[in-house]
């Protein structure tokens, strides 16, 4: 379950904040990330700020990926 | 005039006089309209064909449009998609009491831009006031005559094994700006309905072949549920890649946001057309010079296998059936 | 779209499932518990893709397709009372209840709105003083802090006509008691990923420890399913259950711990009743005493109906993984999106409307 989608924070004001991903725009509320701040990705879900993000972790996983394939490629 | 429309305005004395007169003849008088006559009387040779459709949307003003355009360009849509010339279009109103002269002076403006973009005439019509909550303020209904060329023999049960399928834009469109709009679910988005008349399009594309054997506008249920339409009239397969289908990043987004399937979606301004193999590319070229196909791509093939099913190739190899829309689209959490 | 894309490459997942195939085995079964994952690998076609050396199970992980009748028919009694706005996700509008659904009333009458956020359930209240709103509480543990939150807002903001129908579940329990009837026999868990994002990886310890099978995080995108299934059967090549995460980007161990901190403010644990599982000892959440004017439950009089299974619906059995839609009697003929039967074919991601809509003959069964 649980539709969540990664969206960018491009303002905040108290409980919420200003959020867009690819043109779509949406007030959504931060009650539970309060740590968030302007620039950050964060997982929104119905409205809600779930987690934040983590961009190092996104691309440790893309080079998982590459790691994973280059093990198929020497066997 | 009042700023609000009244029962009486529908009554059929003065102020039904007065509204027709300074209101609809204004905005979209011609000879055969302005004689008011009970029925509009022309004369037309050629092959007939006829359609007609409600307009319910809410709300009544959207980006990109209002229900004055919608309701024009649906009616000229459904007679292009038979491959025919729309010529005349009747308008019947039904309206709220209470509902805002202001409103109603732009939905009539807007269906007299569109319908000279589309080069129609409206040539009758009729105009009732209903009570407060008798209808959700405004309801418009739209007749639509147009003439067939000879030799164009086009519907939805003549899909042929080997032909393409083409679909003339983005997808996803309109549905995505209506529904941005609805309480509980506002988000924003410089979406717009891509509402537009297709009658251009289409004479164009029959300009460069008349091997089109079928063409839809993918409107409620979008294009899988057009899709399965022509799989089932014409008893044929339909195969289609994911990839090659345009869809907006917004559009993209949105759909990610509430859980949608873009091929499910609305759109007012696209069509989809299944073309003898032979012909596409050319039908496809017409079309990409034509400001309404300019993003036009061949999606896809009619095939002998699974008649009557519609299959997507994914981009990863696999492949899966697409049914047609059961029910409404909803959004969802999960 | 950033995030979403790069997870979708078809030439790594081309890759990754040729690597997957490259193991030496036949035939394991791992169960996924989210109706997200349900959605995205028969969207994705990777149940085909990877049969027949992994065989991908679907457990009880649509939480809509596990709320029993005897709780939709409390939300369609609510609905149907003239003073209150019942707002609820999508998700639930065409459920039937033992004897009707929201949809239907709503065609009778009743105010039933749809929302996409408790956010929106909000402003209605506020629009409506004269009205009451309940909104519907489904979901698990990514969506219970959500339905928190508002109560919360609600409370600070003196809405006083804001109330909760708490049919919210929990996780880990269900998976454990999956576990525990030992019906069908399992390699390893795709674990929920945004209920991940909120509870962490801990709670799962026990899968391991006391099941002896591992358990994978997953994100939703097909790089991220397929990345998950090659971590299982690394462990299972290595002998070694233990919990990882594949979502890293997405999910910490130690979860969202602000978030928890608002979901245990207002709810309490309780005995929650599972379609197909029947009644699981601290499964469920119910709003604690001092929030109890939120409450729909307290603050409504709801006729006890006593509710009704309907007539050869194996939705419970689907929901334990122990039947396919494909051996439901009444699937594709008498249960269709259209006319649905049973929940698992309401949801969009319920196994049967999943295997109805995207599955036919592509499934891999």
């Amino acid at each position: 379950m649980c539709l969540a989608v990664p969206f960018q924070v491009k303002s905040i004001e108290g409980d919420y904040a200003h959020v867009e991903l690819s043109g779509v725009s949406r007030k959504v509320s931060i009650m539970l990330t309060p740590e968030v701040t302007v620039g950050d990705y964060i997982l929104v879900h119905t409205g809600y700020a779930i987690a934040k993000i983590d961009e190092a972790e996104a691309q440790e996983t893309l080079k998982l990926f590459d790691e994973c394939l280059k093990v198929v490629e020497t066997e | 005039m009042d700023d609000k429309i009244l029962l009486a305005h529908g009554s059929g004395g003065k102020l039904t006089h007065d509204l027709i007169k300074n209101l609809l003849l204004k905005e979209l008088g011609n000879p055969c309209l302005n004689l008011l006559d009970d029925a509009a009387t022309f004369t037309l040779n050629g092959r007939i064909a006829f359609t007609t459709d409600s307009y319910v949307v809410s709300p009544l003003f959207f980006p990109g449009g209002d229900i004055g355009k919608l309701a024009v360009c649906g009616t000229v849509n459904d007679l292009s998609m038979v491959g025919a010339i729309p010529k005349y279009v009747s308008l019947s109103l039904i309206i709220e009491e209470g509902f805002l002269f202001p409103d109603l002076k732009k939905i009539i403006s807007s269906i007299h831009t569109t319908a000279q973009e589309a080069g129609v005439k409206v040539v009758t019509g009729d105009t009732k006031v209903v009570n407060r909550g008798s209808a959700d303020k405004l309801f418009i209904n739209t007749a639509g005559i147009g003439i067939i060329p000879d030799g164009v023999e086009i519907s939805g049960s003549h899909a042929k094994t080997g032909d393409k399928i083409i679909l003339s834009g983005p997808i996803g469109d309109h549905g995505i700006a209506i529904l941005c709009q609805r309480e509980g679910l506002k988000f924003e988005t410089s979406l717009e309905s891509d509402c537009a008349p297709l009658n251009k399009l289409v004479a164009d594309m029959l300009e460069a072949s008349n091997k089109i054997h079928a063409l839809r506008d993918p409107t409620r249920g979008g294009l899988a549920s057009t899709l399965n339409e022509f799989a089932e009239s014409s008893k044929v397969g339909i195969t289609i890649e994911e990839d090659k289908i345009p869809v907006r990043d917004t559009v993209r987004a949105a759909c990610e946001l509430l859980g949608f399937d873009p091929l499910y979606v609305a759109n007012e301004g696209k069509l989809v057309a299944v073309v003898d193999s032979h012909a596409a590319e050319k039908v496809l070229s017409k079309m990409q010079k034509n400001e309404q196909g300019t993003q036009a791509a061949i999606i896809g093939e009619v095939v002998a296998d699974h008649p009557g099913k519609v299959v997507i190739k994914t981009q990863f190899g696999s492949s899966r059936i697409i049914s047609m829309l059961a029910g409404e689209l909803l959004p969802r959490i999960c | 779209m950033k995030f979403l894309d790069e997870y979708r490459d078809p030439e790594l997942a081309k890759r990754l499932v040729e690597r997957i195939h490259s193991h030496s085995f036949h035939g394991l079964r791992l169960m996924e518990f989210c109706g997200g994952h349900t959605v995205a690998i028969m969207k994705y076609g990777l149940r085909q893709l990877l049969f027949p050396q992994v065989e991908l199970l679907s457990g009880p992980g649509c939480p809509v397709c596990v709320t029993a009748n005897a709780d939709i028919d409390k939300a369609i009694a609510l609905a149907k009372k003239p003073e209150i706005i019942l707002t609820t996700f999508g998700d639930m509008l065409k459920v039937p209840g033992s004897y009707s659904s929201l949809q239907k009333v709503r065609a009778d009458g009743g105010d039933v709105r749809i929302v996409y956020s408790a956010q929106d359930a909000l402003a209605i209240a506020q629009g409506n003083p004269d009205k009451k709103i309940v909104f519907l509480g489904i979901g698990f543990e990514t969506t219970a802090p959500t339905i928190a939150a508002s109560i919360l807002e609600a409370k600070n903001r003196k809405i006083k006509n804001y109330y909760v129908l708490s049919l919210h579940k929990l996780c880990p329990p269900v998976i454990k008691a999956l576990l525990d009837s030992g019906e069908i026999k399992l390699d390893g868990i795709i674990l929920p990923g945004h209920v991940s994002a909120i509870i962490g990886s801990y709670p799962y310890e026990f899968i391991p420890r006391d099941y002896g099978i591992g358990g994978v995080v997953a994100g939703f995108e097909p790089l991220d399913i397929l990345l998950t299934v090659e971590m299982l059967i690394a462990q299972i090549e290595n002998r070694k259950p233990t919990i990882e995460i594949a979502y890293r980007r997405g999910v910490k161990p130690e979860g969202n711990k602000k978030a928890r901190e608002i979901m245990e403010t207002v709810f309490e644990i309780t005995e929650a009743n599972w379609r197909g599982l029947g009644r699981v000892l601290a499964s469920g959440l119910t709003l604690k005493r001092e929030y109890q004017d939120f409450n729909a439950e307290a603050s409504f009089v709801l006729e006890a109906i006593p509710a009704k299974e309907p007539d050869g619906c194996v939705c419970g059995e689907i929901l334990r993984g122990i039947k396919t839609p494909l051996n439901c009697k009444l699937f594709g003929s008498y249960c269709t999106p259209e006319q649905p039967v049973g929940p698992c074919m309401v949801s969009s991601e319920g196994s049967c409307a999943a295997y109805y809509l995207y599955g036919g003959e592509n499934n891999g069964r």
